[in-house]
Order: structure tokens, then C-alpha cells, then sequence
């Protein structure tokens, strides 16, 4: 493909197009045109297409750039030898009748921005408070008669829930007794205490660690399941059936999965703890301690109160997950982004709610004196 | 007793500042079937919600067997839409049980029936769907028409005297929909039904329909038996019916002039 440029008048200048105007073709012409155009300013520009088999979208778009260029400089330009076929899909373009809109999308100022964050906001609250409200009836009914608990699902996801997560609960919590006591260890050394890091990681397991990073594990694990599966449902329209056949999806969707939760987590705290402690016994054996005197002094350190405020702090850690994952999963929109906005969701907000009520119970375990 | 099974009076419903239904009155005779059309984002969908008291609405009243279903109380909503049946578009089957399971759901949610009976049941609405031969396959085997028969014989489980069908034809090929209108004209003449099919599957849904109705921009623009509904010369009905590229739905986005935007 190629051009022929000539000047058979002075201010005239002629184009002729050698090949097909195809968009391969364009590709290659167009800036030699463009320039030509622009270098000589032509007050008659004559394009002569009479080579031209075919023509596609691009080239007619390369003829109207052209025009435009003459136009806009009160310049002419004469078309020659196009086909009547491609003729006619320019004409289309010029003669198209127009049907105008006028109407344009409303600017939003500041005020009206702020206005609709609020009310987003608002809502949002409003879901979450009527989602707790229904929440905590049907676990109260739920609970009065447990025969209305859907055993099989709850035993479903248990297995999910607790037995699987097991290997991931164990494997962090040897790493995370045996890295602490570790790295520990000199700083102790320097005071010959290294026998007090059992107490700084018995303590520090049993209080808050072991509650605290086996929540945000299964934050990470269970929350974003709940979201999803429960998500998958809603778009799937299963929650619409189970509305439709009278059954309230909250009791069966999201009451087994609080439920297990709530019985998991702790049972999954003492494995931490103790697969903790194991880490911790291993680098005390390395530095020439006994096991005997491990556990003599891991008895002194920790009371039992210690144990059962971290136990009674990750039960109400696994409600906030599974509850937080749960109604993100309800709350899931439609489309192929909702899902993973929910899990997402459920993740971050899980953490964040952990975080936070992990800052109650300081205060409250603060003012009990535990 | 009327014989209207369900009466929509003066129907007002708005999401957001968006009037999706703006005073619509319809009736849905006993034992007969009625075809809602109407383009996509029309609110049909939302118009059974508003049936079935999923939604309630800004005005107006849903009468159903001559009850203001919205001023129920819930156990006796919940007793009501006992009485309805609900064929979602996509089946809605539930993925984690097998397709016997699905259809017995109900039966075990609301009744105390033995397991004998139960199985008895289930068979024979499997059989009317002719799927009893699929009863232990799960959700995700089936084909997509099956899946639609497998919800159909769930709805239906519980003997409903309204069946509502969300787009039941959409995306189905030729067989699976002949199977589907004729299992839908069978079932309503056999069982006394009173059905109500929302659709945009025009030939199909009027070849079975006792009478339509066709609903744009919150209200009913047109209405008949299939014969009448397809002689409409009203232009949105017409373009409707028969499927024109431009009429009253623009075929164009709205945009500023075509010259303006190549500026020309």
C-alpha cells in the first residue's frame, strides 16, 4: 500500500491512494497524509480513491479527518472515484438523521456527595442492626428447642470448620511458641531469667495470643467460607426459595454456622495453646531445661482464670466471625463481583471486629481485676 | 368467593426515588393461565416478589383467595405462600442436596409425615416431570432444562393453588422449552392450577396463555388474549410483540449528534 502525493496546480495538491483502505493499510498511511496535509495547507485537496477496491470503518475515518482538516482551515476537498458502495457508507455517516438528547447527567456537588454517603451508611447500620435482631431470635428459638436445628448441616460444617482447620491451627501455633520463646531468649539471657520466658509465653498464650490469632486464622478462613457459600446461595436464588416455601433462611443458613462457630473456636484455641506451649517446651529443652521443669513453672505462672478468660474471650470471637461472615454473605448483591466483594468484605470487617472487641475485654478483664 | 385467585389493585411500588410500578390493577383468574411480559428491568420479576410478600409495596393492595396478603401477619404469610409455588429462573435448587432431597425439602420442613409416604410423594411429582430416573443425581449434574423440571416438581410438592413462573424459558434450547410449555399447560389443566408466567419469550409464553398482560415503565401498556395481545397496534406492544429493532425502546443509547461526535 501507498500513496502518491502530487501538485498539479499551485495550491492544489492531489492524493492518490494506491491499494486497499483497510485498517493494516491505514495503519501505515495515515501520518504520511496527516503531515502531508498539515505541511502543505492545500486550498484545494483532491483525494483520488479510483485504486481502491475496498474500503473499511478505518478508512472512511482517515477521509473524514481529512475533510475535517480542510474545513477547519476554510480550505476545500474533493473526493474522486470512491465506490459507490463505500460512497453511500460515507453519505450514511454525513446524513444521519439525529435524534439529539439533551438531557445530561445531573452534577453532583459536595453536598449531595455527602448526603449519599450518609444515607449509604445509615442503611448499612440499619441492615446490620435488623440482621442482629433477627439473628439473636431464631438462636434464642433455636436454642429453647434444639430439635429445630438443622443437625446435618451443623455437622457439615463443623467438619469444615473444625477438623480441617486443625493442621493450619497447629502448624502456627508451634511456630508462634517456638519463634516468641526464641526470640526471647537472649534479652532473658542477659538477666539469667531465661526460665521466666514459660511465664511471658504461657501468659501471653493462654490471655491473648492463642484467642487472638486462632480468631484471625479462622477470619481468614471460615469468615470468607460463610460469606461465600451463603453468597453462592443468594445468587443462585436458594435464599428466595427457602422465603418462598415459608422456611426463614436465617435459621437454616446462618443459626447452624453461629452455632458451630461458637463450639469450634474454643476447641480450636486449646490446640493452638497447646501446640503453642509445645513450641515454647522445645526451645527450653535446646537451652538444657527439663521437662519437669517446664511444667513446674508453667503451673506457677498461669491460673486458671487466666485459661478461662481466654476461652470465654474466643467464644465471643467465633460469634463475631461467623456472625460478620454470615451477614456479609446475606448482603451479597448481584452480579460476578459480588461474591468476592462479600468475602472480602467479611474478611476485613471480621478482623476489624476482632480487633475491637478484643479491646473490650481488655478493659472489662482490666476492671475485673482477672 | 371471586373467581379472581389473585387481584392487584392500584399497585404503587418504588426502589429508591425509582417508580418501578406506578398504579397497576390486574387480575389473575381462577384455574387459568396468564403471561406477564414485558422488557428486561420492566419489574415482572419483582411484581411476583410483591405477590408472594417478598417485597411490599408503596400502595395499593395484593389481594390473594381474598386476602390482603400484605397485611398478614408472618405465621400466616408463611401458611399462605404454602399455597404458592415459585419456579425461580435459574431453578434455585439447593447445590448441596440431591434431587430427591430437594423436592422431599419441603415436605420435611413443614409436615411430620413418615418417611414412607414422603418417598411416595417425591416419586410421584418426580414422575410428572419425568425425572425419577434423576433422583439421585446432585443440582450440578443436571442439565440446565432438568434442573428447571427438578424446581418445577419442588414447587409443586406441596400442592400449590398458584404456581408463579420466573422466565422459564430463558436460555433453554427448542426441546427443553416444547417440554417446558407442555408440562406447564399439562400440569395447570390437570391439577386446577391457577399459573402465572412472567416471561419475555413472546411465541412460547402466549402459544399457552390465556391471557396477557405486557407492562413498561411501571404500568400495564397493553393487555389480552394471545390473539388480541398480537394484533396490538399500539407501537410499544407491536414493537414488543414482534421484536422491532427501533420503535418506542430506542435502539440508540441517548448520545449527543453522530456528526458532533465524529465532529463533522
Amino acid at each position: 500500500m501507498d500513496i502518491r502525493v502530487e501538485r498539479p496546480a499551485p495550491d492544489t495538491l492531489k492524493v492518490t491512494f494506491l491499494g486497499n483502505l483497510d485498517i493494516e493499510n491505514v495503519t501505515k498511511i495515515w501520518r504520511l497524509c496527516v503531515d502531508a496535509v498539515d505541511r502543505e495547507s492545500p486550498r484545494l485537496l483532491h483525494l483520488d480513491f479510483s485504486k481502491v477496491d475496498y474500503c473499511d470503518g478505518s478508512g472512511l475515518a482517515l477521509i473524514k479527518v481529512l475533510q475535517q482538516k480542510q474545513a477547519k482551515n476554510h480550505k476545500s476537498c474533493t473526493i474522486f472515484g470512491l465506490k459507490p458502495t463505500f460512497q453511500k457508507l460515507l453519505e450514511y455517516i454525513e446524513q444521519r438523521p439525529d435524534k439529539v438528547e439533551t438531557s445530561a447527567l445531573l452534577q453532583e456537588g459536595l453536598p449531595e456527595k455527602l448526603g449519599h454517603i450518609t444515607v449509604d451508611i445509615l442503611r448499612d447500620l440499619k441492615e446490620n442492626v435488623v440482621f442482629l435482631g433477627i439473628l439473636s431470635y431464631q438462636l434464642f428459638l433455636s436454642l429453647l428447642n434444639p430439635t429445630k436445628i438443622r443437625w446435618s448441616d451443623f455437622f457439615r460444617i463443623a467438619e469444615d470448620t473444625g477438623p480441617q482447620a486443625l493442621p493450619i491451627i497447629a502448624l502456627i501455633g508451634f511456630l508462634i511458641g517456638l519463634i516468641s520463646t526464641f526470640q526471647a531468649a537472649p534479652s532473658f539471657a542477659d538477666f539469667g531469667a531465661q526460665i521466666y520466658m514459660v511465664n511471658l509465653v504461657g501468659l501471653g498464650l493462654v490471655r491473648e495470643m492463642g484467642p487472638l490469632l486462632t480468631s484471625v486464622l479462622l477470619a481468614g478462613r471460615t469468615a470468607s467460607a460463610f460469606a461465600a457459600e451463603i453468597g453462592t446461595m443468594k445468587i443462585n436464588q436458594e435464599i428466595d426459595a427457602l422465603q418462598t416455601m415459608g422456611l426463614n433462611p436465617v435459621r437454616f443458613l446462618v443459626v447452624p454456622r453461629i452455632l458451630v462457630a461458637m463450639l469450634v473456636t474454643p476447641i480450636l484455641e486449646v490446640f493452638f495453646v497447646i501446640f503453642g506451649l509445645l513450641g515454647c517446651l522445645v526451645v527450653m529443652i535446646t537451652l538444657g531445661y527439663t521437662t519437669d521443669v517446664f511444667f513446674h513453672q508453667l503451673y506457677q505462672s498461669i491460673e486458671p482464670i487466666d485459661y478461662i478468660g481466654g476461652l470465654i474471650k474466643v467464644f465471643a470471637f467465633g460469634l463475631v466471625i461467623a456472625g460478620v461472615g454470615c451477614l456479609h454473605g446475606i448482603k451479597t448483591r448481584f452480579g460476578a463481583k459480588a461474591i468476592g466483594q462479600s468475602t472480602t468484605q467479611a474478611v476485613v470487617s471480621s478482623l476489624i471486629m476482632l480487633v475491637v472487641v478484643d479491646g473490650i475485654f481488655a478493659l472489662i478483664y482490666y476492671v475485673l481485676g482477672v | 368467593m371471586s373467581d379472581n385467585f389473585v387481584e392487584i389493585r392500584n399497585l404503587c411500588f418504588a426502589r429508591g426515588d425509582r417508580w418501578i410500578f406506578k398504579d397497576v390493577s390486574l387480575c389473575i383468574p381462577r384455574g387459568k393461565i396468564i403471561a406477564i411480559m414485558g422488557p428486561s428491568g420492566s419489574g415482572k420479576t419483582t411484581l411476583l416478589r410483591l405477590i408472594s410478600a417478598q417485597l411490599y409495596p408503596n400502595g395499593g393492595k395484593v389481594l390473594v383467595n381474598g386476602v390482603d396478603i400484605h397485611s398478614l401477619k408472618r405465621a400466616e404469610l408463611y401458611k399462605m405462600r404454602n399455597s404458592m409455588g415459585m419456579l425461580f429462573q435459574s431453578g434455585a435448587l439447593f447445590t448441596s442436596l440431591s434431587v430427591f432431597e430437594n423436592v422431599a425439602f419441603p415436605l420435611r420442613e413443614h409436615t411430620k409425615l413418615p418417611e414412607d409416604i414422603i418417598r411416595n410423594v417425591v416419586l410421584m411429582q418426580l414422575e410428572a416431570v419425568g425425572l425419577r430416573g434423576a433422583r439421585d443425581l446432585m443440582p450440578n449434574e443436571l442439565s440446565g432444562g432438568m434442573a428447571r423440571r427438578v424446581a418445577l416438581a419442588r414447587a409443586l410438592v406441596f400442592n400449590p393453588q398458584l404456581m408463579m413462573y420466573d422466565e422459564p424459558f430463558t436460555g433453554q434450547d427448542p426441546i427443553t422449552m416444547g417440554v417446558l410449555v407442555k408440562l406447564i399447560k399439562y400440569l395447570n389443566n390437570i391439577l386446577g392450577l391457577t399459573s402465572v408466567i412472567v416471561s419475555h419469550d413472546v411465541a412460547e409464553t402466549l402459544s399457552i396463555a390465556d391471557y396477557a398482560y405486557v407492562i413498561a415503565d411501571g404500568r400495564i401498556i397493553g393487555e389480552g388474549t394471545a390473539k388480541q395481545v398480537a394484533a396490538e397496534k399500539l407501537p410499544f406492544v407491536d414493537q414488543f410483540i414482534h421484536g422491532y429493532a427501533d420503535g418506542p425502546v430506542p435502539f440508540h443509547y441517548p448520545a449527543k449528534s453522530y456528526r458532533e461526535d465524529l465532529r463533522l
